[in-house]
């Protein structure tokens, strides 16, 4: 199912603005993630698309076409799991998977069939008859999707899907999550504010901020092209080159590097992976801490800029704290971008 | 074990308080089926009270048990939806309408009754017949049926688990009937024993409201112990505890029940 979003907003009584008139278009079967820090209006716009949020007048929500921005939320067919999963306590596993089902009035032999097929999907069948008290986080995890997946929605939503379990269950999760969701074949949004989460399950990201969305692609064009400041820091923690930009030129107070382009009244941003230490580097910075974090060590530079530049570094040894040593950075990994956005970062 | 002397003396209070609350117990229970009291357990052991009992009573008991279900009926009705919206919209407006419904609570039961008698007392028709007790059974036991129920509501997250319902295409009346209601169980049991035991034995308004053609277990008591030779009261007595004892032990198992249910939702 295609999704259009055109002029979303949402004004909370009291004069808040939540959402800032948005508009968005998704394709059928793809994977869209709303990505951004608590309060940036995406689980709101989320909401909004399920129905469970009214948006300000002037919205238009269309499913293949279909405008149901006047639908109450049980009749807009969609699949939704709830940050806390929502399952319904006095049902067991079948029980909460067959209820969409159940609400559709199919025949009870139908709906027996098209439970177990969704636990065969999403491997649940020794869980099947528990009662939801008697799983664990993940298990819980798993039975919302399929609950949310079973009546055959025209669109998932997942709020934030993984936040309520455990660090190392939620990269576990992530791959799997990732892999049913592409089985599915199903048109899906996910809200999150792990933009590794993000990267990982999404074909596209809406990197969002103060209520709307600073930037849309594909992980890869947000990493390594992002159009503001607030998605270069966001996605993939980008640090700023404070000083001064002469042309093609970067001079900051731990020396001067080149610029591939022109960029003049832009401000200059660099990731930790491109800063570089170099015998014959063009910078000057002092060592003032060194982690050593199996696969590289984390080297935190000052005297480069004005903030503290953090360096990962890969090789057998590292320079020792106090150190003073030389580092480059590539030109084309100095990411120049207009400042226009800085404040929501 | 009981060696040392304050150990002993505990063991002591402790068993002169148990006889003291069952002793007067055991007394009336034995008078109830002792053929003649005043000459004592010699004089042999009867049911012949307690069947002159039923003779006199059993319209009170059964009136007792009609009142009794019916104030359930209405309580659930009323109190089950009224909890469900307190708990929907949490707010000032919400505290200020629980404070309202818990308000026959603080009233002495006579002068609840007196403004009933006040308000009503002159439709003749409602003024003599049972529901007109009834009324002041409802109003005095509907905010147990409305805190009980609230108390485990407000344990979970209703809001979230009828937004799951509402997205698996379930309307209002659904979610309530599916959702609200099952999960709520243990508070609406828990409530349900309580209005019952209440309404059977509750005195002091019903005395008020009664009239001779309605008059309920308790008021009987009071009429056996007033005018009844002292055998037909106590065994009077025998049989409003054999009513009450269970009802009361199985609202202890409810609410234990309800608690338990609630502070695991509350997890």
């Amino acid at each position: 199912m295609t999704l259009i979003l055109k002029n979303i907003a949402k004004t909370f009584p009291g004069g808040t603005r939540a959402l800032l008139p948005t508009s968005l278009e998704i394709a059928g079967g793809e994977i869209v993630s709303l990505l951004g820090p608590s309060g940036c209006g995406k689980t709101t716009l989320l909401r909004i698309i399920a129905g469970l949020q009214t948006p300000d007048p002037g919205a238009e929500i269309r499913f293949d076409g279909e405008d149901v921005a006047a639908l109450p939320v049980e009749k807009r067919k969609v699949g939704m799991v709830f940050q806390s999963y929502a399952l319904f306590p006095n049902m067991p596993v079948r029980g909460n998977i067959g209820y969409g089902l159940k609400m559709q009035r199919l025949p009870k032999a139908e709906i027996a069939a098209r439970v177990d097929e969704v636990i065969a999907l999403c491997r649940l069948e020794a869980y099947a008859d528990r009662p939801i008290g008697a799983l664990s986080g993940g298990q819980r995890q798993r039975v919302a999707l399929a609950r949310a997946f079973a009546p055959r929605p025209r669109i998932l939503l997942l709020d934030e899907p993984l936040s309520a379990l455990d660090a190392a269950l939620r990269t576990e999760l992530r791959g799997e999550l990732a892999a049913l969701l592409r089985q599915f074949g199903i048109t899906a949004i996910f809200v999150t504010h792990d933009q590794d989460e993000a990267m990982a399950i999404a074909d596209r990201v809406a990197v969002m901020s103060h209520g709307r969305v600073a930037q849309i692609g594909t992980p890869e064009a947000l990493y390594r092209k992002p159009e503001t400041a607030f998605v270069a820091r966001f996605v993939g923690n980008a640090m700023p080159l404070g000083g001064r930009i002469g042309k093609d030129r970067l001079y900051l107070p731990g020396g001067v590097l080149a610029l591939a382009a022109p960029a003049d009244g832009k401000q200059a941003f660099v990731r930790a992976e491109d800063v570089r230490i170099d015998p014959e580097g063009p910078l000057t910075a002092r060592v003032e801490t060194v982690t050593f974090l199996g696969t590289h060590y984390r080297i935190v530079l000052s005297g480069i800029t004005k903030d503290p530049l953090h360096a990962l570094h890969s090789g057998l040894s590292a320079p020792k704290t106090g150190e003073t040593v030389k580092v480059s950075i590539a030109p084309e990994a100095i990411l120049t971008l207009s400042a226009e956005d800085e404040k929501a970062a | 074990m009981l060696r040392s002397p304050a150990k002993l003396l505990q063991l002591f209070v402790t068993l002169v308080t148990c006889a003291f609350l069952f002793v007067p117990t055991l007394q009336s229970v034995l008078a109830g089926v002792t053929a003649n009291y005043f000459r004592g357990l010699s004089s042999g052991l009867t049911l012949k009270w307690i069947t002159e009992v039923w003779e006199l009573y059993a319209d009170s008991i059964f009136l007792s048990v009609w009142l009794a279900l019916a104030c359930l009926a209405v309580t659930l009705v009323i109190g089950v939806p009224a909890a469900y919206g307190l708990a929907r919209n949490p707010g000032r407006v919400s505290r200020i309408l629980e404070e309202f419904i818990s308000l026959p609570l603080a009233i002495p039961g006579l002068a609840l009754a007196l403004a009933l008698l006040q308000l009503y007392g002159s439709f003749k028709g409602f003024r003599a017949s049972p529901a007109f007790i009834l009324t002041g059974h409802v109003l005095y036991t509907l905010p147990f049926m409305v805190r009980s129920v609230l108390s485990v509501l407000m344990a979970m997250d209703l809001k979230t688990l009828e937004e799951g319902a509402a997205t698996l295409g379930a309307g209002p009346v659904r979610r309530f009937i599916d959702i609200v209601v099952p999960n709520a169980m243990p508070g609406i049991l828990a409530g349900a024993l309580t209005v019952v035991t209440l309404s059977i034995g509750e005195f002091n308004l019903t005395w008020m409201l009664h009239t001779p053609l309605t008059k309920t277990l308790p008021v009987g008591l009071a009429d056996s112990y007033a005018s009844m030779r002292l055998e037909i009261a106590s065994a009077y007595t025998l049989v409003f505890f054999l009513m009450i004892v269970p009802l009361l032990m199985a609202m202890q198992w409810a609410s234990a029940r309800a608690s338990a249910k609630a502070s695991k939702a509350a997890q």
